[in-house]
């Protein structure tokens, strides 16, 4: 039997999160962040995840206030919750294009020292100049360079990492003798994108090198993951898809003189629990009327249709208008939009589906966003993700609460100690370090 | 005279070179989150106002701009921003002033990361600003070169013109790190269900801000701090760094050698001041002083001989260094506030020795004096030094 591993994904700058419930609390405050790290602890999840986005969204020229807005910074938050956590590892995204490699690689190896081995490194690729206004580069990165450079930027990284050893501080008080050797952590980097040298300036942190999550999805993206990453953060949640995927990754890995434990396919799951599972299904559908309100399903259609339909009544039939094609122009900085790459045949498919089951333009978007990865009672949702993972779907997933911060309470209490029983889930930490918990070698 | 404030500037095992040799030294815990821990709950046992915690992005040297090949010393460190964040959640009072450097960095980053720090300490966060003028440094993130600079001879033309661009670079990301805090005013957040609407975009503000430099368009990704504006802080030591600090910092340290210097140096901060336009505001100077205390005049002075005999040499530094006993290092300390010094920032010689002698050597002297207070009365860092919470400069009056 495989054992499962388990994140938690805080709630995410998208319309998944459901900002009114009344349960739904801050998400900035601190108490919120520890609130959901420690709860996974408690449930003694692998690791605790936190997204990023450089740039507040826009949707018609003007920032996007339909769902939550506001995020803190990646690693400061990381570092706070190593104060009041223990064991469960710390992830977050890290964007390698408006960052620089000495700095990040001295943050990450700061936040491993910080949480005794802990952190791990969700490394994202963008090349836009939306977000690049906010930096000193600006968009300046071709977009097919975008991996070119993320994987330079990861292996500089790597390389920095690497410059202490772990023996190199002595500090003898006697012999006063600090270091054993004069001049640690030198490196020199020279490639298309860094041409950097001089001395690393953090010693070598519990774990080496930060945990890598990948989340590319393209095949240049599965290719960078199978080359470098030791998880990735997938987006195939279903049975059929999953193994295919999965099958497709970890068959990439041999070429790479990489076993297939050493790169675990982690999808991102949202997940409804109710006692039963009519009550799940009844609470499926009420969250989906949640997350899709109807503003927010026109929204959603400006995102393919790529134009202004504010005047249309989402309560009434899908619009009559041709999507513009093209470069996209209405939403900037979201990535849904590059999912949908043949808007006029995504555009023709959902008015067949809308007038074929008569479907307002919010129903269609309710039925055509997708349902909940996992919904059902504990055992119904334990039993799925045992067999996803035992059929080699994934070898675990990074649940996605949609209510900030409770929403994981309830899994941790219900759907874990099934697992537990079932023996495919740890009951203790066995391990201190993140790799540890991954069943990753040092 | 009112109540002195105190901060206390953390570095490594001390400043002193050989501080690591002390036998109450922790060498091999400099790099643990238990070792700033305890430290920082130690300064917050004193009631000091704030930590500053030292960072660069090299590694520690002797030589000015380049590494060197010494293995007695300590070298490593973790990034002071992180740590600040570490020790935030087990602390509830003192303030964190992380050292972060502007030259090679995103102000965007940095104005996030502090605003973050903000937020999770609900509002204790500083800033000291750091510009790098270094070859090492700049070669570390390979963005550009910068010349190497004689240090002794700070006043040749070439480098005037370079402190002057860095100076001014640093400006301007000081500026933009403060407008990122202010471009989400506090009332953005309305989740007003009615309308679906989470936010109230009118109250969230581009900052537009271009420069020489970089350009940064906004608004920030993170909400406005607790405080508004977390607390602003540079070390200067000539007339370019004093009016860096005039312009940006709420928190000014100097290094006078004597009451005159300090006098002097005041002047030339509030002149600076004053022609920044910000004559009305609060701004503190604060003078640094490296301190070595022991209960005894010659107990001091035997450990400080002692420690140079370790090193090697004879310990200089940019500020005046204090050996003596706690009664006469507050004699010094109300001499120089008299003199228009609001407050010290005291770099221990050694860790975690000199900084016991101050929380519980010099504090309860001062607080003897009246000097000093004898509890928190305010929770966040700008209450603990006096300065309002400020209007946004985006909100309608």
């Amino acid at each position: 039997m495989k054992q499962i591993h388990l994140a938690a994904h805080f709630p995410g700058v998208n319309n998944t999160t459901v900002w009114s419930d009344p349960k739904a609390g801050s998400h900035i405050d601190f108490a919120s962040f520890a609130h959901l790290a420690r709860t996974a602890e408690r449930a003694k999840f692998d690791f605790f995840f936190l997204a990023e986005g450089l740039r507040l969204r826009e949707q018609g020229g003007q920032i996007y206030d339909l769902d939550v807005v506001g995020r803190p910074d990646t690693f400061t938050v990381l570092a706070a919750l190593a104060a009041v956590t223990e064991r469960i590892g710390l992830t977050g995204t890290i964007n390698s294009t408006f960052n620089e490699p000495y700095e990040v690689a001295r943050q990450f190896a700061s936040l491993d020292h910080l949480s005794a081995g802990r952190a791990g490194w969700n490394v994202v690729t963008s090349w836009d100049a939306f977000t690049g206004e906010n930096f000193r580069r600006g968009g300046y990165l071709a977009a097919e360079d975008r991996y070119a450079r993320a994987e330079s930027f990861l292996r500089t990284a790597w390389e920095l990492f690497d410059t202490w050893h772990g023996d190199e501080i002595v500090a003898d008080a006697q012999s006063g003798r600090f270091l054993r050797e004069p001049g640690p952590g030198k490196f020199r980097r020279q490639d298309a994108f860094f041409d950097i040298a001089g001395q690393f300036n953090v010693p070598r942190s519990p774990q080496g090198r930060p945990v890598i999550l990948q989340a590319g999805d393209s095949n240049e993206g599965r290719e960078f993951a199978a080359a470098t990453a030791d998880a990735i953060f997938g987006r195939h949640a279903t049975r059929d898809e999953g193994r295919a995927f999965y099958r497709d990754v970890k068959d990439r890995l041999a070429k790479y003189g990489r076993t297939e434990n050493q790169l675990l396919i982690l999808p991102a799951a949202t997940f409804i629990l109710a006692d039963t599972d009519a009550e799940a299904n009844e609470l499926a559908h009420e969250v989906r009327r949640a997350q899709i309100s109807g503003p927010t399903a026109l929204r959603f259609l400006e995102q393919v249709w790529n134009r202004d339909l504010s005047g249309y009544d989402p309560d009434g039939p899908l619009p009559d208008v041709d999507p513009v094609l093209g470069e996209h122009t209405v939403a900037r900085g979201r990535a849904s939009v590059r999912m949908f790459r043949d808007p006029q045949a995504t555009v023709a498919e959902w008015r067949a589906l809308a007038d074929e089951k008569k479907l307002s333009v919010r129903e269609l978007v309710i039925a055509v966003g997708g349902r909940q990865d996992l919904i059902g009672s504990p055992a119904t949702i334990a039993d799925t993700i045992n067999d996803l993972v035992q059929n080699d779907a994934a070898d675990g997933f990074i649940l996605v609460p949609h209510v900030t911060p409770g929403g994981l309470d309830d899994f941790a209490d219900r759907v874990v100690p099934l697992l537990q029983e079932r023996g495919v889930f740890r009951s203790e930490y066995t391990g201190t370090t993140l790799r540890e918990h991954l069943g990753l070698d040092a | 005279m009112p109540h002195l404030h105190l901060a206390v500037a953390l570095d490594g095992a001390g400043w002193h070179p050989a501080a690591w040799r002390e036998p109450t030294a922790e060498p091999h815990h400099l790099l643990t989150a238990a070792y700033w821990a305890g430290l920082v709950q130690e300064a917050e046992a004193g009631l000091l106002d704030f930590v500053t915690i030292e960072d660069a992005v090299a590694l520690q040297s002797t030589l000015f701009g380049a590494p060197d090949e010494r293995t007695d010393q300590v070298r490593g460190r973790l990034d002071a921003v992180l740590v600040a964040a570490r020790v935030a959640p087990v602390t509830r009072h003192i303030g964190l002033v992380p050292t972060a450097t502007v030259t090679h960095t995103e102000p965007f980053h940095l104005s996030k990361a502090l605003a973050t720090l903000d937020h999770v300490s609900l509002g204790r966060a500083g800033w000291r600003v750091q510009v790098s003028g270094k070859p090492d440094e700049a070669a570390h993130f390979g963005r550009r070169t910068v010349p190497a600079i004689d240090p002794a001879h700070l006043d040749a033309p070439a480098t005037l013109d370079l402190f002057n661009e860095l100076f001014d670079e640093a400006a301007d990301a000081v500026e933009v790190v403060r407008r990122l805090w202010d471009s989400w005013e506090d009332d953005a957040e309305i989740r007003d269900v009615a309308t679906g609407r989470f936010i109230d975009r009118d109250k969230l503000h581009y900052i537009d801000f271009a420069g020489p430099k970089f350009s940064v368009r906004g608004p920030s990704i993170t909400p406005r701090p607790p405080q508004g504006q977390p607390v602003v802080t540079a070390l200067a030591h000539s007339a370019v760094p004093y009016r860096l600090g005039a312009r940006a910092a709420d928190v000014v340290y100097i290094t006078p050698a004597d009451a005159d210097q300090a006098r002097t140096t005041i002047a030339e901060v509030r002149e600076q001041q004053a022609i920044a336009g910000r004559a009305a505001e609060t701004v503190h100077v604060f003078a640094d002083l490296v301190v070595l205390l022991d209960e005894t005049e010659a107990a001091a002075a035997d450990r400080h001989a002692r420690l140079d005999e370790l090193a090697g040499y004879s310990f200089t530094s940019d500020a005046k260094i204090f050996t003596g006993t706690p009664e006469r290092l507050a004699d010094l300390l109300q001499e120089w506030q008299a003199a228009g010094i609001s407050g010290f920032r005291l770099r221990p010689a050694s860790i975690p020795r000199d900084l016991t002698a101050i929380t519980r050597g010099l504090v309860p002297v001062l607080q003897g004096r009246d000097a000093f207070r004898r509890a928190y009365a305010t929770n966040t860092l700008r209450e603990h030094l006096g300065l309002t919470r400020p209007a946004n400069r985006y909100a309608p009056a």
